[in-house]
Formats: structure tokens, sequence, C-alpha cells
């Protein structure tokens, strides 16, 4: 414990007091009986205390089984990991008393009331059954289930279980808070709920590891964000990193009626002009990243033009992490 | 973004307030993490609070759960221990020859005094799978809320004990509750003959039936499909129980041997057997040391092969 969370509130206050998660090389591939199926090939993490961490990556990228080994539930098949300092391999308990998880799915205990749910769990972290009830109703009040705390678990809307979820994970004062798509499949007004609740948390110097699907959900919340797909770490950094480091701020793509002919986007000249970064060719379309976008769809029409296709549709993409996602992989982000 | 964690968002209106709730709590966050008592988890501390955590729930089901539990037994002894009695005169059943016409082997006893030991050894096997069996397919389908107890500061192995030790005692539970029910249910002049005289024999048998009961609950539930979950009544349970000694002494299946000996590898004998040779001494038994041999084992057989496919389905 670093007591960090009686020094004044801000991410500065744990600054260099120690890391919450870090991971070597960390890998898990599942036997099936259609062969080995990689999920994770080696990735890297680090993040200090105190961070708010995000896992950025489409479905199956390989976040949930990073999760995973990280809260003990799965077992890697090489590489290490560290949560709060603790091997998660050799010593799964001391890691799972330092930790909160909110699991993707709803694992609120069915057969319990709210407040159960909230008691029960302080309980199996050692805390007497008056402290747990103490401890249940500061939750309760804290995530507004006032109204609903001798509900059984089963007759909460969307909203509810994953606050109670949130609550839940928090009972024991963990040092590294895990959640896995802490939002997918609410409502928008729940979303930024949640995502207050969220930024409280990481203003008392709560680490926070989360992995969502959502590029405006990680520019809005993370300090520092890994983009993950097919089981690799893609590119890490703050999200303004993320932004210079692909070279371009804007994405420009055309996409024509026919496959682009080999050589049109030399035929753009756009490749050296000054203020544009690559030009890249995709089937039936042509990306091109630029720091400097005015004239570069002309050109891209014109071109077409001169090799006898037409235009179907064009866009251009303001920097996002969805511009970074493009760049990383060549492919469009899918959610 | 609009919205700063220190500024929260204002309820907008009713249709947001409901929702909203979560957002108008910042200091109460805050003071989670500021105000949080420091818990020490001990191995002993979690284990209990998991124990009362069934225990809440077996309260909560506790008249369902009763009734699902007396109703076999009772309409068992009430059917053949009164009316049947009543009805054939002794068609079947009838007078002091022991039940199912074993006369020879199983002594001067009636079909209530068989009945008395098999009936609780067939309500410890079915409360012990189903309170082990059934909330762990359920735990282990979709959602997966299994992951809520794994979670738990202990080793998977310890949440693995404690489910055959939370099931264990809703077996013995149940057998307990038979008891008084088979001993008061029956026509007159059909009492069964009990006379317990190794209090700490029967309690050993009870306990050690109870767990290995639970222990098979805990390997079924953990490499059982649960979309073939009726298999388990047709496969398992229905065997176990019509060929478990229940109805008739082990003894008295010595005019058909081939089948005594077939019934061995049902430990379900075990438990009859076990405590028909504590309850209702009267009638013929297995000799007490292969009885208990077979508990133990089968305890903890059953405990190790369990705890080593559960583990290996948490931890995937």
């Amino acid at each position: 414990m670093t007591g960090s969370a009686s020094q004044a509130p801000g991410a500065q206050a744990t600054a260099g007091a120690g890391t919450a998660i870090r991971t070597e090389d960390l890998r898990k591939t599942y036997k099936t009986p259609r062969g080995d199926v990689p999920a994770v090939r080696g990735i890297g993490l680090n993040v200090p205390s105190g961070e708010l961490f995000g896992l950025l990556g489409p479905n199956g990228a390989g976040k949930s089984t990073t999760i995973g080994m990280l809260t003990t539930l799965v077992l890697p098949t090489g590489g290490r990991a560290w949560v709060a300092g603790i091997d998660v391999v050799a010593d799964p308990v001391g890691v799972k008393r330092r930790i909160g998880v909110v699991t993707q799915n709803n694992t609120l205990d069915m057969q319990l009331t709210v407040t159960e749910n909230l008691e029960f769990r302080s309980r199996f972290f050692g805390l007497g059954p008056r402290e747990a009830t103490r401890r249940a109703e500061q939750l309760i009040d804290a995530f507004g289930l006032g109204d609903r705390r001798k509900a059984m678990a089963t007759d909460l809307s969307g909203g509810q279980a994953r606050r109670l979820l949130i609550a839940r994970a928090l009972v024991h004062r963990p040092e590294v808070l895990f959640l896995d798509e802490p939002t997918a499949g609410l409502d928008p007004q729940t979303r930024v709920n949640l995502w207050d609740i969220l930024r409280v948390l990481h203003d008392q110097g709560q680490s926070i590891l989360l992995t969502t699907h959502y590029m405006e959900e990680a520019e809005a919340l993370c300090d520092r964000i890994a983009v993950v797909d097919h089981g690799e770490v893609l590119a890490a950094g703050t999200v303004d990193e993320l932004k210079d480091g692909t070279g371009a701020d804007t994405v420009i793509t055309v996409r024509y009626e026919g496959e682009v002919p080999e050589g049109l986007a030399t035929d753009t000249g756009l490749a050296g002009r000054p203020g544009v970064g690559k030009v890249e060719t995709d089937h039936d379309r042509i990306r091109v990243f630029a720091s400097e976008p005015d004239g570069v769809l002309g050109e891209l029409v014109a071109a077409g033009a001169r090799a006898g296709l037409t235009v179907r549709d064009a866009a251009q993409l303001k920097p996002s992490l969805e511009t970074v996602f493009l760049n990383l992989t060549g492919r469009e982000y899918r959610e | 973004m609009t919205s700063t964690a220190s500024t929260m968002t204002p309820p907008a209106g009713d249709a947001g307030r409901a929702a909203a709730t979560g957002a108008g709590t910042g200091p109460a966050i805050a003071a989670l993490i500021t105000e949080a008592p420091v818990p020490q988890p001990t191995l002993a501390k979690t284990f209990a609070a998991m124990m009362a955590r069934e225990f809440r729930v077996l309260r909560r089901n506790a008249v369902g759960t009763f009734t699902r539990a007396v109703m076999q037994p009772l309409l068992f002894v009430f059917v053949f221990t009164y009316v049947m009695p009543k009805i054939g005169g002794g068609f079947m059943f009838g007078g002091s020859a022991a039940g199912a016409g074993s006369a020879g082997a199983a002594g001067n006893v009636n079909f209530a005094t068989i009945l008395v030991p098999g009936l609780m050894a067939s309500m410890l096997l079915m409360q012990g799978i189903m309170a082990v069996t059934f909330p762990l397919v359920m735990e282990f389908s979709w959602q997966r809320t299994i992951e809520d107890r794994a979670l738990a500061p202990v080793p998977i192995g310890v949440l693995a004990t404690q489910k055959i030790v939370a099931g264990a005692a809703q077996a013995f539970i149940g057998a307990l509750i038979v008891f008084p029910i088979v001993l008061v249910v029956h026509a007159a002049g059909q009492a069964p003959h009990v006379h317990v005289t190794n209090w700490p024999l029967l309690v050993l048998i009870l306990v050690t039936a109870s767990l290995l009961t639970a222990s098979l609950g805990l390997l079924l539930g953990t490499v059982m499909d649960p979309r073939k979950m009726q298999m388990l009544f047709a496969v398992i349970l229905l065997p176990a129980t019509m060929l478990g000694c229940v109805y008739y002494p082990w003894a008295a299946l010595h005019q058909i041997r081939w089948l005594q000996y077939l019934v061995l590898v049902n430990p379900m004998v075990y438990m009859s057997e076990g405590l028909r040779a504590v309850l209702t001494p009267g009638a013929a038994h297995m000799a007490i040391w292969a009885i208990l041999a077979v508990l133990v084992g089968g305890t903890v057989i059953f405990g190790y092969l369990g705890t080593r496919t559960f583990t290996r389905r948490v931890l995937n």
C-alpha cells in the first residue's frame, strides 16, 4: 500500500510510487481440436501506479485474454506478468487480494440481493460481518443504488448491474482495478455516468486498466493507450503521442467504382508532396495520410478520372484513434 | 470532452434521473477510496464467508428446498408402508416377511425397516448432487458467474473444497429431514425397527456419505455437458438409486449372484448399507470396514478428480 489516497487528488499523487502492471512477452495460445490458436502473442506493458491505462482494439484482438491473465483466471503459456509487483503465476492469491475486477459478463451472484452481493464480497476479502455491512452501505450510497438495495441481482437493469459490478470490485480498496469492456451494451447516458465514476476514481489515484473497443472511450478516459490487434500491441502511448506517431493528421480515402490499377497511386503525384505522408492502395480505394489535406481529394478524383475510374465515395477523417488504427493496420477499424 | 471529473453531469430531467443517480455522487465515490477499511483476508475467513453465503441462499430457498427434499421419501413411505399394506393385505410387502422376498438373508424385518436407511441414503445422493451439480452447471454456463467466486483471495482448490463441504452440509440436513418422516409414516403394525447403538459411527457414516455425494456432484458438475443435464437422472440418479440397495438389503441379493457383485461398483450401496448397519441392526448388512473404506476412499477419489476438473475449467 502506498497510502497515496490520502494525498492531494490527481494522478501525480502516485507518480513514481511504483508499477501497477508489468508484462514481458506475455503469451497465450489455446489448444483446440483444430490446432493451436494464438490469442495473445507477446504483449509487453508497463503501467505505473495511478495511471488509467486502456487496451484498445476490435473484438477478438486478445484484450480479454490479456485481462484474464493479469487477473489470474487465464494461465499464460509464455512470458511473465506482475500486478502490484506480484507475479500472477507464482502467487495468484497475492494478486487476487490486490485487484478488483469488473468482468465483461454479468457475474453478479444471482441468488443474492444487491446488498448481499456487496456484503459477501467484502467478507470474502476478510472484513467482519459488521464492517462488511457498513462498507456495503457506503458503496450503495456512492453508486446510487439506494432504492435497489433489497432487489435481487437478477432484477437489475443493465446500467444498475454494471454499477453494482464496479461497486463490488471496490469493496476491498484494490490497488489495481480491471474493467473488461465496462460500457459495452450500455445506453449513452449510462455510459457517460460510468466514465464520470471512473474519472473520480482515477483522480483519487486509483490505478485502472480497462479494455474497450470504443475509440472515443479510450480517448476520453485514458492517460495512455495500447492499441491491440491479433494479440499484439501495435502502438502504445498517450492519445497525442499516438496521433503524432502516425506521421499524418488527416486520412483521406477515396473509393472508386472498380479495382484501383497498379501505378494509379503514383500517378496522383501525392507521394512526395510536402505535408503528405503515406499513400496506400487497398483494393478499390486509395488512402492518403496528410498533415496538409488541402487539394488531396481533388488530386485523387482527377487521377481516377484519368484512369477511367469514377468515384463511388470519399471520406476525410480528422485525426483520431481511428486514423491511428488505419495507419497501423492498413485496415479500417471494425468495432 | 465537455464533462470533467469534478463537475458531474447534472441529471437531465425525470428521464435522465434514474440513469444519472450514479453520476450525482462524485464525493461519495471519492470517499470509497479515501475512507476504505483495510481488509485482512485469511483463508479461514474467506472460507467461512463462502459458507455463510451458502446458508443465506439455503435459508432464502428453504421452502422450495424442503418441499423438494421431502416429497419423494414422504410419498414413497406413504405408498409402500401405509397404502400397500392396507389395500394388498400383504400381497407384496405385507406382514413381516422381509421386503422384496428376501427373508432368508434379511432376517425377520419389515419393509419399513429396510426403507429407513435406504431412503436416507437416497436423499443424501439427491441432495448432494442437487446442491453441487446444478448450481455449478449454471455457474459455468454463458455468463460464467463462477468468476465471481474464483476472484476471491483463495486458491481455486479451496473453492472446490468449499463447494464439496457446502454440498455435504445440505445432503446431511436432507438426510436428517427424511429420518422423522420415514420413521413416523406407516400403517399400524408396520413400524420400522430403528435402534441406534453406536452414535459416533452413525455420525461418521452420515458425514462421509454426505462428502462422497457432494464430491461426486462436483465431478459431475464439471464434466457434464449442460445441454445433457436431463441425462443425469436417466444415467446416474435412477440406476444408482434402483440398484443401490435402497429398497432391499445387499445380502438379499444373494439369490441373484451376478447382480450382487455388479452393484458393488455403485457407491450408493455402501451408503444404504452403512446406514442400515447403524440404524437398523436387525436387518442384515455388509461389513462395516468395507463400508467405511469405500465411503472414505470414494470421497478422496471423487474429491480429487472433481477438484482437478473444476480447477481446469475455472482457469482456462
